[in-house]
């Protein structure tokens, strides 16, 4: 190959651009030709001046940080922004679902004290020696029964055509609250109907303690300012039928 | 989180970018101007980049096409192959001696005396060291027109260099 043909690939075998065997081949002829050699020679130190000469400028420090900076800050920026969009009604469904979260959380606890404070007051009544004071089938013997002992007065289901039995009745309290508790027998078990005033019923948040899962079936409703429990260790249908009965009547 | 990323990648090549904006520009201000600016759109497309190719490649082609529609670059750049061909025939062959004994502040001046696009491919392939194909991505050019310009380039700087040494103070 003549030199000419040869220089044409000098630039390509100093930038290191010339296929493995054109760039063995040319090193050959470097080694044998001393004019293609001063040239390539030439051109390795020219590149060498120019990447010498060509490293010139350094950067401020100041530039630098702001670069930094702006790199740093431009996706906080856009964070912010979407921060401001997303993120203020977010916070508030968020402090909401939160409210009423807790507050439903709160009456979901109250609730549940209620009921186990009730279901331990059915318990003890069934478990004493007298479950009830006022030994009666006859709602118009219990109902008078209260009168003077609780503050208020409440009217009771006839149950005829029923299955249900009144055994009687007896006063209980929650929350310091006085109420009446009756009792109802259904087959072998025994139903606590327990009647107190609304309000008295509502601030027994104050009865602290722990509350313990109701085993029993628990159906409670407010009437005319009274709130009715029906607690019983019998089927939902028939605690239902039974408040039925309660709703129904006067 | 791809602005981690692109920190990761974009600030090692700070300096390197400064010099070639430098160089581009012959301006303090406008180089600093022009890295902000390069880095502001690179982050800005960093999406658009595609995770396995040349990093290095893509911002200086951003920091060069940047600089081709700012003021400066308006101006000076607008140059054919043809054109270029013909500035750098004009000068002859120098010869390999003189070259030799060509400083730093020689070549630098030669550098700056030099059409951009001839300027901008000495740098990118001596400054930078990148692959013809690198070159190719940032200039936007084949590699057949990156080896012609090249050989120009390089052409014309031996001119230049020459020039300097007939002009120069010492009378060669």
């Amino acid at each position: 190959m003549a030199c000419d043909a040869w220089r044409e690939k000098l630039d390509a075998y100093v930038d290191g651009e010339l296929p493995l065997s054109d760039a063995a081949a040319l090193a050959k002829h470097l080694r044998e030709c001393t004019e293609c050699a001063g040239d390539a020679l030439e051109r390795v130190q020219m590149k060498r001046a120019v990447a010498v000469a060509g490293k010139r400028y350094q950067p401020s420090i100041q530039l630098r940080e702001k670069v930094q900076r702006s790199l740093a800050g431009r996706p906080r920026r856009a964070k912010v922004w979407v921060w401001r969009i997303v993120a203020l009604p977010a916070t508030l469904v968020l402090l909401l679902s939160l409210a009423v979260g807790l507050y439903v959380e709160r009456e979901s606890m109250h609730r549940q004290r209620v009921y186990s404070e009730l279901a331990d007051l059915h318990v003890a009544t069934l478990a004493s020696g007298s479950p009830v004071d006022v030994v009666s089938t006859d709602r118009h013997t219990v109902k008078p029964w209260f009168q003077g002992k609780i503050p208020f007065s409440f009217n009771l289901p006839e149950l005829q055509g029923t299955d249900f039995t009144l055994v009687g009745g007896r006063v209980s309290y929650l929350a310091q609250s006085p109420g009446a508790q009756l009792i109802y027998r259904l087959r072998q078990h025994e139903i606590s109907v327990f009647i107190f005033q609304d309000r008295g019923a509502e601030t027994v948040v104050s009865a602290s303690g722990p509350v313990s899962t109701v085993s029993f079936i628990v159906e409670s409703w407010t009437k005319n300012g009274l709130r009715y429990f029906v607690v019983g260790d019998v089927g939902a249908q028939d605690i239902a039928r039974l408040s039925q009965l309660f709703k129904d009547t006067g | 989180m791809p602005a981690a990323n692109f920190e990761e990648l974009a600030l090692p090549l700070f300096d390197q970018l400064y010099n070639f904006a430098r160089w581009l520009t012959q301006d303090a201000t406008e180089a600093e101007d022009l890295v902000q600016e390069t880095y502001a759109k690179a982050l800005r497309g960093f999406s658009g980049f595609q995770l396995g190719t040349n990093f290095r490649a893509w911002i200086f082609r951003i920091l060069r096409n940047t600089f081709l529609t700012s003021r400066t670059g308006l101006k000076s750049t607008a140059f054919e192959d043809e054109e270029m061909e013909a500035i750098a025939s004009t000068h002859p062959t120098p010869e390999a001696v003189l070259i030799q004994q060509a400083d730093r502040e020689m070549v630098q001046q030669v550098l700056t005396e030099m059409a951009i696009p001839f300027r901008e491919i000495l740098l990118l392939c001596e400054v930078e060291e990148m692959s013809y194909e690198e070159i190719a991505q940032v200039l936007a050019i084949p590699i057949g027109t990156v080896m012609s310009r090249l050989y120009r380039a390089r052409k014309a700087l031996r001119g230049l260099l020459l020039d300097k040494f007939k002009g120069g103070p010492n009378g060669m």
